[in-house]
């Protein structure tokens, strides 16, 4: 069981990202963060995140370049409807996955899944 | 800058449809998934017109009130892109896609927030297909909601009165099982004829390199 940090200005976006969850992985605990300040001060206590790309301020991208630097090796997901090749790319640059909008329970549960895998392997 | 359909040939005036019609494709495709229903397209067109022209088509036998969330956009080109639809439909759109579980006061409570989403979602997919196609990079705002008749959205009264043209295109949808049905259409600033032809004959190029018997 792991705790994944969600990272979205909208309700509405979050509110998708739960319903997926309780169906896929019902028994992770999921935290918000609706912008990126909130998601540094919460990202410590976590295992696993997914930013949204397009959000006032900070963009996913950037956010995800910074907690890179504090945590190398969390399993980091960019979500978007973005999906331009340079978008994509940015993300791989960041060893982030990207995870497409509309999110779908396959999307979603491929990436958890690799995730899961990952936090086994380096887990002490 | 005014800039004369004409110039454009006929092979470049299919090209740009066929570019505005995989956006708008992909932007259904997104649209259907959050909607979990059967969305319903027409035949994009793709019009170099006055922002007024564009108005009253998207009036053309709807009511005047209308909401839009709309996205801006830069990059080869830039413009708008808008999700429009009667404003008397979006409580019944917000209800479509957030399910009917949720009580009317939930509903109302989410409409401004969850029509931004949509319109994030529906709109970037779009534009993001359209800049991977043109193998081009596109910047885009944050998603706005704005109410009010066609002059309001196409900002026919504050835009420009020169340049007044602009390269609209538009497909309207109809979500089947729901009484919904709406636009998304692309609203561009016209780039010199020079620039617009060089993205079209790039594009024109692409198509002819993969095309069987210039296989690698």
């Amino acid at each position: 069981m792991y705790k994944v940090l969600v990272v979205d200005d909208s309700k509405l976006a979050r509110m998708v990202m739960a319903s997926a969850f309780r169906r896929i992985r019902p028994e992770w605990e999921l935290v918000e963060a609706t912008s990126a300040d909130d998601a540094l001060a919460a990202i410590s206590a976590v295992d696993i995140a997914l930013v949204d790309f397009n959000m006032p301020g900070t963009d996913g991208l950037e956010l995800v370049a910074r907690i890179r630097k504090s945590h190398p090796k969390m399993p980091l997901a960019v979500v978007s409807a973005n999906l331009q090749d340079e978008i994509i790319a940015r993300a791989r640059e960041l060893n982030a996955a990207f995870v497409a909008k509309p999110l779908t329970d396959e999307a979603l549960g491929a990436f958890l899944s690799g995730a899961a895998l990952r936090l086994r392997k380096t887990a002490p | 800058m005014k800039i004369d359909v004409r110039e454009l040939s006929q092979i470049e005036q299919d090209a740009l449809a066929e570019i505005a019609n995989m956006g708008v494709s992909r932007a259904a495709t997104s649209l259907r998934q959050m909607v979990g229903e059967q969305v319903l397209l027409s035949v994009p067109a793709v019009n170099i017109v006055t922002r007024q022209a564009a108005s009253r088509l998207v009036e053309k036998g709807n009511t005047t009130k209308l909401v839009a969330v709309q996205q801006s956009f830069e990059g080869p080109f830039s413009g708008r892109a808008l999700l429009i639809f009667p404003e008397a439909q979006s409580l019944e759109l917000v209800r479509s896609i957030v399910g009917d579980e949720h009580s009317l006061e939930d509903v109302i409570d989410l409409e401004h927030e969850a029509l931004a989403e949509t319109g994030n979602v529906i709109l970037n997919s779009c534009l993001a297909t359209i800049a991977n196609v043109l193998r081009r990079t596109m910047r885009m705002s944050l998603p706005s909601v704005v109410r009010g008749d066609g002059e309001m959205l196409f900002d026919v009264r504050g835009g420009p009165a020169d340049g007044n043209l602009v390269l609209f295109l538009y497909i309207d949808f109809t979500i089947k099982n729901r009484d919904i049905h709406g636009f998304i259409s692309l609203l561009m600033d016209l780039p010199s004829i020079t620039a617009l032809k060089k993205i079209v004959r790039e594009f024109i190029d692409g198509i002819e390199r993969q095309s069987p018997g210039n296989v690698d």
